[in-house]
């Protein structure tokens, strides 16, 4: 191991619901959907129709603005509905499946005797693309480009999140391709971010140990400490679960977007690890796992910090390898809550007597707010859990006035939303910090591009 | 509690858009958060949220400046009683005290929490807390004696022109309640400073009366040092209401003449260890605070040319509003810098302020109030540039890729 990174900043919340590593069966879904709600700066346009027999691996929508990016339909079977919102903004495109699953051939690939451009095309064409993305912005990465390195954190740090070299079992192969394959696509190095005494040890790229409190597996801690990101400069990040997926479709020449699948939280009878395909319904990984009756339940496809809110019916979102269920808390009125001791209630600060219970019990927290959204009122608050040489309060300041020099200067190229989720979290005034840091990136990039 | 509850429901929509009572609705949000911790839940970002709140953090400083408050009332009965020559029983002067602040306390209260409720209903926003503890801190640092309609004046000027034109709580440059305090001392400083305001010595709605003693004199010992002649240097001693000479130890506990809330050094440390233990506060800037004043007490130490520049560092800092605004008010996280290295200079040129003012200026014994207000305006340039080398630093590094 050449490279370790050590952050102290942060915070490990624990919660409980954590699962062991046991796999979990999972129900059939009776549907898919491609959510083009989950990917960052595209915008959709539908080439399928209603009523379209397709084929794992068959293109449904392609991005407007580079119609090279495809996305693809997981399984094989009819296309049932396109569903708009708002102003026909598109929100999903379902595929009913069939029993057995056919795919399109793409061909089998080595990567070791393929040019850049060829393993571009090849992801282009079996619809993985989407799960390159690049920094700045945090979007779906431009095949045009050439990214001065690529980033992929195998530690997952956030609550209850996965564990990675669980997922890996038996798909290192897979995994090695996928490394290889993005290896090529950079003149730089392809970093690999992993957790401290790790068995992971892939070849042909710069591994780094990272120790230390959430968000030490977040891809910026990887960036930000080893090669900060400077104005003008692109690089692309891969989710490792990704990696797997690109190496298995190099290597098998077909669309298989079969992926693992972690079911946690408090409000679950059983949970492990499900075996299913992306973009499955989340009913088909929750029903008959929840404790359900006692109270409301909100289901996350994520983790609680960065994921999102959703309903049985809903589809897991495509980067997603978490379900995360815990109580929603609304039928909850604490009296005189802000006055009580607060024993067993999780804060950070001290105000609540919780610390007499020690650091490391695990906490079952709802979904409430717990109270009204203020200015700006204690310093140093997030800078406690943001372990970036950056100045959260006055970036966002900048983003909040949107001051496009002042975000430039303060480094919001370096980071994306899930980074401030912990300053979210510990937030006194409860603002919503991911959300203006989202829409801080969405308007500088349309106001550069 | 469920009956309540259940109460709060039916009455609510009374209050809401549209309803009978919807000019009051802020008050009523006010109050229903009040009694009920909200339960609406998250909609976008983190789906969990740590337990603090606005009103929780309010609430520790509250809790922190208990000691200095029933200490307060202590003394002013302590004083009182004194100053006319009857021993009572510790239960008596207490509750001379308790009547002599109260009304204090709840002037400030209802003048500032009745405009934060007009201008929050006005604005259409919920009630904000920061008054909560700015309506305590007022009391704390006014003379005993001053009228209850100067601390309504200057409360509401303070809060309209401090803080609402501002945007309110998190908005203000500067410190709500040293801007009272700034006010009634600017506006009617006949009756904020000098020796006869700072122990009461008539009764109070009929209690505690009594003709003063022979000899006595309200002056605070830093009144006192103020106005002693160069000759006294060396030999110099503060000295109590009725003449007896007070000890170090007697200046610590705060049996002194001075503000409300200020004489107790004691309890002053009890509200800081709770503040910087619950991490509502920033030992950065506290600790700069009495680094900065020891420094500079050290060098008047040296010149030692008046009485006052021959007091002990350790003495200026137990004397007066020095330890009060060390702990309470340079901490304000609002008005204080916000970046950590800029808390360590922010503290420091506090305490050096405080000092400075108090010993080189013949008009004012106190040089606190004014120090943290002077700094209050420098926070945002400090932070500027301890942000700016932040900046440099990242433009720098894209030149030299």
């Amino acid at each position: 191991m050449a490279n370790v990174i050590k952050i102290k900043k942060g915070l490990d919340i624990h919660l409980k619901g954590s699962a062991s590593n046991v796999p979990l069966k999972g129900n059939a879904s009776e549907t898919y959907a491609i959510l083009p709600e989950s990917y960052n700066g595209i915008s959709p346009k539908v080439i399928a129709k209603v009523g379209d027999k397709v084929k794992a691996g068959s293109v449904l929508l392609v991005d407007k603005n580079h119609p090279e990016i495809k996305f693809v339909s997981p399984v094989s079977g009819e296309v049932i509905a396109v569903n708009r919102g708002e102003k026909r903004k598109l929100l999903s495109v379902v595929v009913k499946p069939d029993a057995t699953i056919e795919y399109e051939a793409f061909g089998k690939k080595n990567v070791a005797n393929l040019q850049p451009e060829q393993i571009k095309e090849a992801l282009l064409e079996a619809g993985v693309w989407p799960f390159i993305k690049q920094r700045p912005y945090d979007i779906v990465a431009t095949p045009t480009d050439t990214p001065r390195d690529i980033f992929v954190s195998t530690h997952y740090t956030a609550p209850l999140a996965p564990d990675f070299e669980y997922i890996l079992k038996d798909q290192e192969a897979d995994f090695q391709t996928g490394l290889n394959a993005l290896s090529k696509l950079t003149p730089g190095k392809v970093y690999v971010g992993v957790k401290k005494n790790s068995t992971l040890k892939p070849s042909g790229v710069e591994v780094v140990e990272v120790e230390g409190p959430h968000p030490a597996g977040n891809i910026s801690v990887l960036i930000n400490k080893l090669k900060p990101l400077n104005k003008g400069e692109i690089v692309w990040t891969v989710n490792p679960d990704d990696v797997i997926l690109i190496g298995r479709i190099l290597n098998k020449g077909i669309a298989d977007f079969t992926r693992l699948v972690v079911l946690t939280g408090p409000e679950t009878t059983e949970r492990g690890y499900i075996r299913t395909i992306a973009g499955c319904t989340i009913k088909s990984l929750v029903e008959g796992k929840l404790l359900e009756g006692k109270e409301h339940l909100r289901i996350i496809s994520g983790n609680v910090l960065s994921g999102k809110k959703v309903s049985k019916d809903d589809y897991l979102y495509a980067y997603d390898n978490q379900i995360t269920v815990i109580p929603e808390g609304d039928e909850t009125f604490e009296f005189f809550g802000w006055a009580t001791p607060g024993l067993g209630k999780f804060s950070v600060s001290h105000t609540f007597l919780t610390w007499l219970i020690g650091k490391h019990k695990e906490y079952v927290i709802d979904a409430r707010i717990r109270g009204g959204k203020r200015a700006m009122i204690m310093s140093h608050e997030y800078d406690k859990v943001f372990p970036f040489d950056i100045y959260p309060e006055y970036l966002l300041k900048a983003i909040i006035s949107f001051d496009i020099d002042k975000m430039e200067n303060l480094g919001i190229y370096e980071i994306a939303p899930e980074d401030f989720a912990l300053c979210e979290f510990v937030d006194t005034s409860k603002l919503e910090i991911q959300q203006i840091v989202r829409n801080g990136l969405n308007l500088l990039y349309k106001e550069l591009n | 509690m469920k009956a309540l509850r259940k109460y709060l429901d039916k009455i609510k929509p009374n209050f809401e858009e549209g309803g009978k009572l919807a000019m009051f609705r802020s008050v009523f949000e006010g109050f229903e958060t009040f009694l009920f911790v909200s339960s609406e839940t998250s909609k976008s970002g983190v789906h969990i949220h740590d337990s603090i709140d606005a009103k929780r953090t309010m609430t520790a400083v509250i809790i922190a400046l208990i000691p200095a408050v029933l200490f307060g009332m202590y003394n002013t009965g302590y004083q009182h009683y004194l100053s006319i020559g009857i021993t009572p029983g510790i239960w008596s002067t207490f509750l001379y005290g308790l009547l002599a602040v109260l009304p204090i306390i709840i002037v400030s209260y209802v003048v500032g929490l009745g405009i934060e409720f007009t201008v929050a209903q006005w604005k259409h926003e919920e009630i904000q807390e920061g008054f909560l503890v700015s309506g305590i801190l007022i009391p704390l640092i006014v003379p005993v004696d001053t009228p209850l309609w100067m601390i309504a004046v200057a409360t509401a000027f303070a809060v309209i022109f401090a803080k609402e034109i501002f945007g309110g709580t998190g908005y203000n440059i500067f410190n709500v309640a040293l801007v009272t305090r700034a006010f009634l001392f600017f506006a009617y400083p006949a009756s904020m400073s000098g020796d006869k305001v700072f122990v009461r010595t008539d009764s109070t709605f009929g209690f505690g009366g009594g003709t003063v003693v022979d000899g006595f004199s309200g002056a605070t010992p830093l009144g006192q040092i103020n106005i002693a002649p160069a000759e006294q240097i060396g030999s110099f001693q503060p000295v109590d209401v009725l003449g007896n000479p007070l000890s170090l130890w007697d200046m610590f506990i705060g049996l002194i003449p001075g503000s409300i809330g200020e004489t107790s050094t004691l309890a002053i440390l009890i509200g800081a260890v709770i503040l910087l233990f619950t991490g509502v506060a920033s030992w950065k800037t506290m600790l700069s605070v009495f680094v900065g004043g020891a420094f500079m007490a050290c060098i008047f130490n040296l010149i030692g040319t008046t009485v006052y520049m021959t007091i002990s560092p350790l003495e200026n800092i137990i004397l007066g509003g020095f330890a009060f605004g060390a702990v309470f008010m340079a901490t304000d996280p609002v008005t204080s810098c916000r970046t950590e290295t800029g808390k360590y200079i922010f503290g420091f040129l506090v305490g050096v302020m405080a000092i400075l003012i108090r010993v080189l200026n013949p008009g004012f014994p106190e040089g606190m109030m004014l120090a943290i207000l002077l700094l209050n305006t420098f926070a945002p340039l400090i932070d500027y540039y301890v942000v700016e080398s932040n900046i440099s630093k990242r433009l720098k590094r894209a030149i030299n890729k």
